[in-house]
């Protein structure tokens, strides 16, 4: 059952990259800063993001593990990723974070439904 | 009906602001409300008054500045994501000892907080990456 209030916000982008991980994770912890419940959803490459074994990027790149590692501190638990999503990576998902949950591709529909508030990163 | 937007995209480098600016006065021609738009991400510099596109083309922060001038639209900047990227208000200029100024009003900086503000007093809120 979702807050009626929750905030989705989802993640795209792979670390490094670009800025759009970062800036994402920091609006989810805004958010979660002033009292919102936060979900996270990971599709396609923001699956990256919760690799376990990861260092910083490119010199002059922060990591964003730490960011990640963070947010049940934030009260944010819920971390959706499509299990379809990982197999066509070819990531196992014992190479994540513990903190995420697989769910079904076809649930995101439901998933996005029950939101009313949604951020795209 | 209330509307927030949200700018995520540089100017001449994305098509966002370029449909953001579009959408904002159709919703407003249609009898809709636009309670604010926000510039997060590389959308921070569509606020730089110091943007000197060639004279036939659109300069994207004068349009910005019709449209408050116009509808009196709120027009904030998330103060991180814009001195990340070299963006500086008069007071935030002089408090990291920097000599030019990009961010004038009606463009403000602000925190997240009130991106959050402006989606929860919208019944519609869209954004433009």
């Amino acid at each position: 059952m979702v807050a009626p209030d929750a905030l989705l916000v989802i993640i795209r982008h792979a670390p490094h990259g670009s800025n759009w991980l970062r800036e994402g994770l920091d609006a989810a912890l805004v958010a979660a800063a002033f009292g919102q419940p936060v979900e996270l959803l990971f599709m396609g490459q923001g699956i990256m993001a919760l690799l376990k074994e990861q260092g910083s990027g490119a010199p002059g790149q922060k990591a964003t593990l730490p960011t990640i590692d963070m947010l049940e501190m934030y009260d944010i638990d819920k971390l959706w990723v499509p299990r379809e999503a990982l197999q066509s990576l070819h990531i196992p998902a014992d190479a994540l974070v513990d903190s995420v949950t697989l769910m079904a591709n076809a649930d995101i529909p439901d998933l996005l439904q029950q939101h009313a508030k949604i951020f795209s990163f | 009906m209330q509307y927030g937007l949200l700018v995520m995209g540089a100017p001449y480098s994305s098509p966002a602001p370029h449909s953001a600016l579009r959408f904002a006065h159709a919703v407003i021609a249609r009898g809709h409300r636009l309670a604010g738009v926000f510039f997060y991400h590389d959308g921070v510099h569509n606020a730089s008054s110091l943007m000197a596109p060639p004279q036939d083309e659109l300069n994207l922060n004068e349009a910005w500045l019709e449209l408050h001038r116009l509808h009196t639209v709120q027009l904030d900047v998330c103060i991180a994501a814009a001195l990340r990227r070299g963006l500086m208000s008069e007071s935030e200029a002089q408090r990291h000892g920097k000599q030019a100024v990009n961010i004038e009003k009606p463009f403000e900086l602000t925190g997240l907080g009130q991106l959050l503000e402006l989606q929860q007093r919208s019944d519609r809120f869209i954004t433009f990456a």
